[in-house]
């Protein structure tokens, strides 16, 4: 049972307690951009083998959107934050860089 | 490569087994092949075979991280069945489910295929509504499906419930000639075909990277050196996405764990095979006597081979309103393998951006039925160009809109 801790309501919740709202940090692309920005904006995904940032919803605590950083092999977390950012804190990235030197996900590293 | 049969096993038992082959090469890789599929699963070793039987394309190799059939090919509930409601799916799984009847005398090797009938239950009204027309649907199609009262139901299993409170059996989907086939079988049957045209199975060898010049694929990185390859097929499921990656290019793809168990033996109870997609769960009876019993996939992306454990708690506890005396049963293994999920619960055979590289995947919770048609499709298009099994399920639908949406259809049991 993967379990993770609410930023806004601070309690940690149970996976059955949580909604999972796919890969964190899109950046929107709708009328007016290219086919390829928008393809890639609603269909394309990382789908890492490890380090991965992606949106929880705490379903049945507080409601709120929040982000994760998880390992998708060790289901280890790294950490919860804020979905109010377009890229994880600094803290949360040095947490994974201590456990996984030379991590990259997209622009981040 | 000698032949199996009756004969064979009466000259063995006259000389205490000591003339059997191995069943397949070990072979040192070569400096370069003209085809390198990645990935020595059902679909892989399908592919390599059709090239090779139906296109005279024998100079291949089939490369594998660890062992043949040793992903989600040896993981799955072995179900064949072909009831979709989209004209493109049904015509890829019906050319499999037909293969599937053939293949143990097309590769001389026992597949185990029990056409012992498919039966999806109907336990809401909505689901009632979506089987009857998908069985008007696939007499368009020219798939033999009917859509069968309670009674019937009962008729055909009677170790079943049907006046569930809470999931009463209304009717169901029954495919008759759908079925199961010994899982580790087909891909050791095509395993020893393969390897008898001279292809190259290279076990052991995990793929860390993709060469390429000009836009064309020109080999792959390996634990065991560089194999070059003028056409590369990537088939490896779960991992697509990582795969992929090496090669330069993003899939709609999201990987999710998919659990099964199965029960201690116990005497023959039931000889269908029994889809329940309202409670996530279907179940059939092995040979050995063993509950097969597959439940549904995780909510987030895991390449974890384990799943939630709740998920299974849910399908068993709903299962048991309807299988009774299941709820007795001692279970004996669980497991999870790592499947690759599309938006539209369709598969991708395409070509990629990369030139000379072609895909296999997203065949998400139900691969193993599709195997043969797969293989048979997916070497078309990497020897012609295009194939009329394949031409509906290019990346390109992603971007142009013309999705295969088996979402209803089959979104959850496969």
């Amino acid at each position: 049972m993967l379990t993770l801790n609410c930023p806004y309501c601070g309690l940690d919740k149970d996976e059955t307690e949580l909604a999972y709202g796919g890969e964190a940090h899109l950046k929107r692309f709708g009328p007016g951009s290219t086919d390829e920005d928008f393809e890639s904006y609603i269909f394309g995904r990382e789908n890492p083998k490890g380090v991965h940032f992606e949106r929880w919803r705490c379903a049945s605590g507080c409601t709120k959107w929040f982000h994760a950083a998880r390992c998708t092999v060790t289901m280890e977390v790294f950490g919860t934050y804020s979905a109010q950012t377009f890229e994880p804190p600094k803290a949360i990235k040095d947490a994974i860089s201590k456990k996984r030197p030379g991590w990259t996900w997209r622009n981040f590293s | 490569m000698k032949r199996y049969s009756a004969f064979a096993i009466a000259r063995e038992a006259f000389r205490q087994h000591k003339g059997w082959e191995r069943a397949w090469a070990n072979p040192e890789p070569k400096k370069a092949y003209d085809v390198v599929i990645i990935g020595a699963g059902g679909h892989g070793l399908a592919t390599a075979y059709y090239l090779g039987k139906n296109f005279g394309i024998t100079n291949v190799a089939i490369i594998e991280k660890g062992w043949l059939g040793g992903g989600n090919t040896g993981r799955n509930t072995t179900i064949i069945r072909s009831n979709y409601l989209q004209d493109p799916s049904a015509a890829i799984y019906e050319k499999a489910r037909s293969l599937y009847e053939g293949l143990s005398q097309d590769l001389n090797y026992n597949i185990m295929f029990s056409p012992r009938g498919v039966l999806m239950l109907a336990q809401t009204e909505h689901e009632v509504r979506g089987y009857k027309r998908t069985a008007q649907a696939n007499s368009l199609q020219g798939v033999t499906t009917e859509f069968i009262n309670a009674q019937q139901v009962k008729k055909i299993c009677p170790i079943m419930n049907i006046d569930g409170p809470r999931y009463p059996v209304l009717g169901g989907l029954w495919q008759a000639r759908g079925g199961t086939a010994r899982h580790d079988a087909v891909a050791w049957g095509y395993a020893r075909a393969c390897s008898d045209m001279g292809m190259h199975i290279l076990q052991k060898t995990e793929v860390t990277g993709v060469t390429q010049e000009g836009g064309n694929v020109t080999g792959v990185e390996t634990s065991r050196g560089h194999i070059g390859c003028n056409k590369l097929g990537i088939v490896v499921a779960g991992h697509s996405s990582v795969v992929a990656d090496m090669a330069g290019f993003r899939l709609p793809l999201e990987s999710v764990p998919l659990q099964a168990l199965v029960s201690e033996p116990i005497k023959p109870c039931m000889d269908i095979v029994v889809m329940a997609n309202t409670v996530h769960g279907y179940m059939s009876q092995s040979d050995k006597g063993e509950m097969v019993i597959g439940g549904g996939t995780d909510s987030f992306n895991g390449y974890h081979q384990r799943g939630s454990f709740h998920h299974l708690e849910e399908t068993v506890r709903a299962l048991i309103e309807t299988f009774p005396m299941i709820a007795r049963l001692k279970m004996l293994r669980h497991w999870g393998g790592i499947v690759d999920v599309t938006g539209d619960r369709s598969p991708i055979l395409s070509k990629t951006p990369l030139g000379g590289c072609f895909i296999n995947s997203g065949w998400g919770t139900g691969g193993f039925k599709a195997i043969p048609g797969s293989g048979w499709g997916f070497a078309e298009l990497m020897a012609k160009g295009h194939s009329p099994l394949t031409a509906e399920f290019g990346l390109d639908r992603f971007r142009e809109g013309r999705f295969i949406d088996e979402s209803v259809a089959a979104g959850v049991a496969h």
